[in-house]
């Protein structure tokens, strides 16, 4: 007992029941998830179906893409609350850029070719989260300020650019990621899964993946062990806003059009599938896998409410009942307190 | 810098190429003249302790040593050579390495990652999990670390993570550690496994700079010892045969015959004395079980255990912190709810917790607020306060105190440690307490602080007020009327006033031999001290 050496033995019990605990945490979603597909088979004969899940999916897919963004900006120790309105602006600059400028409702610059139009949504996203990462990590700002005015000035900004108009005339190659089928499953699901493949790699198996962790946990202690902090979060605020427009392109593409009002208080459905998900809001703690099910828990509770007959008016408040409940249970599946 | 000063740096009897070496260096933040030419020398397998008392510089020179600031003028050296250029942090890391007293281990990851944080793979490679285990259990079998590489590191008690630093600091290939106060948060037996950690080290050739305020530990494992105050360097001479006074008085500039004498005297009770503290039957499942006292007016309790002895929970339950299991606290003749600070409060108990960066203070607001914070209050009126007088009555207890700051409005964050801790002291005593209960109060301060913060106690006490002195030190308990000792959650020993240091360490870490953990025997032995000290319960 003298030595410092003294805590826990290292016997492989011990071990094997720690490992089988962060496997439980990863999968602690799953039997609610399990649970919510017995209610909806029960309670409609047409929610057990190939179609009905090929469409949950299909719209998971944005929210998917914007919880893997917050997943790992929250990860890095950070949060952003203006990947919603990136959702919406990225496209819409994009679309004003290149559309022509006449011959349409909406009327635009006549930039350049029309394909052009992926490439400046990415941009427009780069940018933002470059703008965000200038403010909190040169200036020194309170992320959360910051990112809540970044939210209100883009979502302003993409007002000021339609007019509040609709955008309806989408070149098709823009639109086509968000409406295309890849081998009878819709593309902007194989795209989510890719993306999440890579996530979970680099964020499981690469030195610069798990750098993320070391920052979100002690950031004095990655800088002491040569990560270089401010760059890193730097990027993943910038890959996080590049992330959201392609979200919003996703968005864009699956609905046909492009308006101020899409994904207006969806960052707070980001945030709740996040926590559910297991990812900290104090950083350092949490899976990209985990998130994922959050995501599709939260799916599975609408459409199941919505089977259930609920009305419109009311889903609303059911699902912030349902969001609440979520999280209670999450935080004792988990084991762990979501500070 | 040129040979000459080279020269003269040895000319002064500097020894000059040690593993660190630092010749003449001097640092300036702003106005403040934090180092002013001071040398260092640190040689190949040597225990170099640093002292000073707080703001003579010792931070300063660590995080020059460490690369993390450039001196304005002098010279870094390591085993010979020049330092390499601050933006070279693998060259600094091959040569120097700092365990500070703020943790640089990461909580949420595991300790293989913590090890070879940032060198998980080469370059791009993908991480192999399995091999990042198995090196790091080399890594910790090398060095006789009995830790499963797999574990969370927020499973890690504190000297598990200590040793962690220490064995990554190694596989840089660093032959020089610097260690920041490595036994403030480490009770007697893991400061023990630490030292003797610290001496096979030191064995194989490595080098440590070893900062403390705790002079009995140079003595203990220190080879030589380097004072300085005020920015200046003072004193480097050999540990052995260097007089404690002697030491003492380099560090604090003054004649040790000047210094407050705590004369330790018999507690002779007032005829009307009334208990100002009285603690019956108390037990927290599992951690300590039926533990009584009567703290007199006027007396000072100390209360000495190691840490898993109880003796931390114990004041805290007290002070209201934890609900008992069973057992009742009564305040000046006043039952105390049990589990309820407010009520703690109300009875007029005074409180010192022991973490006081968690519990003590809030740093961003300024001293006067802090220092108030429990006699809120008796400052209102109808319920309101006035910034006027929480400052009157702030800037009264900074002076009873001697607390040293620019004026009751500075934040409390701004202060040094010792300050610190006077205004956490002072918070205690703004109520007028009838009873104090204090956890290590004199924690990572410094010698004169220290002093004062005891002296304190010391005159709270004369003016009639009741002190449960929680701690393992043995220069606070000195002020202690008695000691009652615990271990393992129950009480095995008491002490009046003019225990020797032996017989009171003996009793902390559980008499010192094997058979402790056999509980007839710990009785046998309290049976004994029973036997020997007649009139003491």
């Amino acid at each position: 007992m003298s030595d410092a050496a003294s805590a826990p033995p290292a016997d492989p019990a011990a071990r094997s029941r720690r490992i089988s605990t962060r496997w439980l945490r990863e999968f602690s979603l799953l039997p609610a998830m399990a649970l919510l597909i017995l209610i909806g088979f029960i309670e409609s004969p047409n929610f057990l179906t190939s179609d009905n899940f090929l469409a949950m999916l299909q719209q998971s897919t944005e929210l998917s893409v914007l919880v893997l963004a917050e997943a790992l900006i929250l990860i890095s120790g950070r949060m952003d609350l203006s990947l919603e309105s990136t959702v919406t602006l990225a496209p819409v600059i994009a679309l004003w850029l290149v559309l022509p400028t006449s011959g349409n409702r909406f009327n635009g610059l006549g930039f350049g070719v029309e394909w052009l139009a992926i490439p400046i949504c990415l941009l427009v996203g780069a940018a933002i989260g470059a703008v965000n990462g200038f403010l909190i990590l040169k200036m020194n700002l309170n992320g959360f300020v910051v990112t809540l005015g970044m939210l209100t000035m883009l979502h302003g900004l993409v007002i000021v650019i339609d007019g509040g108009q609709t955008i309806f005339t989408l070149p098709p190659s823009f639109a086509y990621i968000g409406n295309a089928e890849w081998g009878g499953l819709p593309a902007s699901v194989w795209v989510c899964g890719v993306l999440f493949a890579v996530g979970i790699a680099a964020l499981g198996w690469y030195r610069h993946g798990r750098s993320l962790y070391a920052i979100g946990g002690n950031p004095g202690a990655a800088r002491a062990a040569g990560i270089r902090v401010e760059r890193t979060v730097w990027i993943v605020l910038i890959i996080g806003s590049m992330l959201a427009a392609f979200a919003g392109m996703l968005y864009t593409g699956r609905l046909g059009s492009a308006s101020a009002s899409q994904g207006t208080g969806k960052i707070f459905e980001v945030f709740a599938a996040t926590v559910i998900g297991g990812v900290s809001m104090n950083g350092g703690r949490g899976s990209l896998f985990g998130a994922l099910t959050g995501v599709l828990t939260l799916k599975l509770i609408e459409n199941v409410l919505t089977f259930g007959h609920v009305s419109a008016q009311d889903i609303e408040f059911f699902n912030g009942v349902v969001i609440l409940v979520a999280l209670i249970v999450s935080r004792y599946t988990s084991g762990a307190a979501q500070d | 810098m040129t040979t000459q000063d080279l020269g003269a740096a040895g000319a002064t009897g500097r020894p000059v190429g040690g593993v660190a070496t630092a010749i003449a260096v001097s640092k300036s933040f702003g106005a403040t003249r934090a180092l002013i030419d001071v040398d260092i020398s640190v040689a190949p397998g040597e225990a170099h302790a640093l002292v000073g008392r707080n703001g003579a510089g010792k931070s300063t020179l660590v995080s020059l040593l460490t690369g993390l600031a450039r001196p304005d003028g002098g010279q870094i050296l390591f085993d010979g050579h020049d330092a390499p250029p601050l933006s070279d942090r693998a060259a600094w890391q091959s040569r120097v390495a700092c365990v500070y007293q703020k943790s640089t281990i990461i909580p949420t990851l595991s300790v293989a990652e913590n090890l070879f944080l940032n060198r998980q793979s080469d370059g791009l490679r993908r991480i192999s999990w399995r091999a990042l285990r198995a090196r790091a259990a080399d890594l910790l079998a090398e060095y006789e670390i009995d830790v499963d590489p797999s574990a969370a590191a927020s499973t890690l008690a504190v000297d598990q993570r200590q040793v962690l630093e220490i064995a990554r600091a190694l596989s840089f290939g660093a032959k020089f550690i610097i260690l920041d106060e490595p036994t403030a948060q480490l009770d007697g037996a893991k400061i023990a496994g630490l030292f003797d950690r610290l001496r096979r080290l030191q064995d194989s050739g490595v080098a440590f700079l070893f900062i403390s305020h705790h002079l009995a530990e140079v003595y203990e494992v220190c080879q030589t010892v380097t004072v300085y105050r005020d920015a200046r360097h003072i004193l480097t001479a050999p540990v052995a045969g260097l007089d404690k006074d002697a030491l003492i008085e380099a560090m604090t500039g003054e004649d040790r015959s000047e210094r407050a004498e705590f004369a330790v005297a018999e507690y002779t009770p007032k005829a009307e004395a009334k208990p100002a503290l009285e603690i019956r039957d108390l037990s927290l499942a599992g951690v300590y079980e039926d533990f009584s006292v009567t703290v007199g007016e006027g007396e000072i309790v100390g209360l000495a255990g190691a840490g898993g002895s109880g003796v931390v929970a114990l004041g805290e339950t007290v002070a209201g912190l934890h609900r008992p299991s069973g057992g009742s606290v009564t305040v000046a003749g006043r039952k105390v709810r049990t589990g309820s600070v407010p009520d703690a409060l109300r009875a007029g108990l005074g409180f010192v917790p022991e973490d006081r960066h968690a519990q003590g203070v809030v740093p961003m607001r300024p001293i006067a607020e802090n220092i108030t914070l429990t006699a809120m209050d008796r400052l209102a009126r109808h319920g309101f306060f006035t910034g006027d007088s929480l400052r009157r009555a702030g800037s009264a207890l900074m002076e009873r105190l001697d607390v040293k700051a620019e004026g009751p409005d500075q934040p409390v964050g701004a202060l040094s440690g010792g300050n610190q801790q006077k205004v956490v002291m002072g918070r205690a005593l703004a109520n007028s307490p009838k009873a104090l209960v204090l956890i290590r109060p004199t924690a990572g301060v410094d010698v004169k602080s220290k002093e004062s913060l005891l002296g304190t106690v010391r005159q709270a006490a004369d003016d009639g007020c009741g002190a449960l002195l929680v701690s393992d030190e043995v220069d606070d308990l000195r002020i202690a009327h008695r000691v009652v000792v615990m271990f393992k959650g129950a009480v095995v020993a008491e002490f009046p006033s003019g225990w020797s240091d032996a017989e009171l360490i003996a009793a902390v870490e559980g008499l010192s031999g094997t058979g402790t953990d056999d509980p007839l025997i710990a009785e046998r032995e309290q049976q004994n001290i029973a036997n020997e000290r007649p009139g003491h319960e």
